[in-house]
This record gives C-alpha cells, structure tokens and sequence, in this order.
C-alpha cells in the first residue's frame, strides 16, 4: 500500500495520523509541503528516523528544492524520487491513501 | 497624496510557500500597500518562516514549474519596507538558522513579538 502526505507536519496532523494507520512495509512518499517532515533538524526528525524502521519512506525532490533545501538536508534513509518516480510508486502499490 | 495619518500595518505570515496561496496573496499585499507610506513590519511565524528561506528553485525544466516568488523579498527594502521579524521559537522547530534566510531579518521571541502585535494599529493575517 502506498501513502501520500501533502501537508506540513507543522500545520496538519497528516502525517502523524499516516504514520499511525500505515503497516509494516507500507510506502510513504511526502510531497508538496509534506516535504517539511522529511528534513533534517526540525522538531519531526525522530518521529521520522522511528518511521523509517517499519516504512518506506520516499521524498519529492522537485518540491525539495522549491521550498530552498536540498537533497542533503533530507533524513537519511528517506528516498528522493522524481515526477517518474511518483508514477512508478503509484502504479506499484495498491491501494493509494492521500492523507490531505 | 496629502498628509494623512500614518498607522502601524503588520503583515502577519504563518502559512509554506507553495503549498497554498496565501505567502504570494501576502506578498502583493504588501507591495500594494506600500504606495500608501504607513509604518509596515512583516511578521513569519509558524510554517511563514519557510517564505524566507534561500535557494528556492522552482524551475520548469526540473522543478516544479510555478513562480518562485522568494526573491521579491529582497525589494521590499526599495519600498522602505525593512522591518521583517522571525519567531525564533518557529525557526528552532524547523531547523532553520538565520542563515538560511533570503533577506536580513531580526529574530524575536514570542514576549517582544507579543509586545510588537500590541502596539499595531491594524494586522493582516496570511
């Protein structure tokens, strides 16, 4: 199964309630501003350095990279993935949950 | 335009750049705004913060293909406009330095910040 977190983890408890709904295993892909939780340093790093033990986790680096960070500020271990990447993700893993 | 009375405007900003609208909708807010010379500050607080953040690159061919209105910051001062406040508290969460900025900006705590809100005539809330 593939889940996808759009929203800040700062504003939103999405990402939070992703990471309590989704199994062992699960992809995680955090995009648009669901970017801000895969970075390193901020408030989420050990919520996301835990997630990391059971899940998947991919990153969208067009949207890295917009927001002024880059790809060695992401927590490692988190994958960055491109626009061809989502769709691989996606056409990958059934079923998609977007945790808007 | 003749004398008028000036006012305090502080532009209040909490919400990441991309993800909605309201950091450009800010933005041109206080653009427009300038022409009427009041005594404007910008406040970033909460995910606001991340508009001031450098290195932006939104471009079409690799990025994800919108404006990137971060370097209309760097001509607010042409507007006289240099009153630009950080929450620090907002920065720390978020792994930010003061370093990581486009502009110049003083960094405040929540007391002088809570202090700054009182003495305004209006705020605007983005």
């Amino acid at each position: 199964m593939l889940h996808t977190v759009n929203k800040s983890p700062f504003e939103r408890v999405s990402l939070d309630s992703c990471l309590r709904f989704a199994k062992p295993n699960d992809a995680i892909l955090l995009y648009e501003d669901g970017v801000y939780g895969a970075l390193a340093g901020t408030r989420f790093e050990s919520t996301m350095a835990e997630a990391l033990k059971k899940f998947q986790i991919y990153v969208m680096v067009p949207d890295v990279e917009a927001r002024g960070m880059r790809v060695d500020r992401v927590i490692a271990g988190i994958q960055p993935v491109d626009y061809a990447g989502f769709v691989d993700l996606v056409a990958g893993n059934y079923p998609v949950q977007a945790w808007l | 335009m003749s004398e008028g009375v000036t006012k305090k405007f502080m532009y209040l900003n909490r919400k990441a750049p991309y993800g909605t609208i309201y950091a450009l909708e800010s933005l041109e807010v206080v653009l427009i705004g300038a022409a009427f010379e009041q005594e404007v500050s910008l406040v970033f607080i909460d995910d606001g913060v991340y508009q001031l953040k450098g290195n932006q690159n939104t471009s079409v061919n690799s990025g994800i293909g919108v404006k990137d209105f971060s370097k209309t910051y760097r001509a607010l001062e042409d507007y006289d406009i240099d009153k630009l406040y950080v929450d620090k508290d907002s920065m720390i969460a978020r792994g930010l330095t003061e370093g990581d900025f486009i502009v110049p900006v003083q960094i405040m705590d929540s007391a002088q910040l809570a202090e700054l809100m009182q003495q305004q005539d209006v705020i605007l809330s983005f």
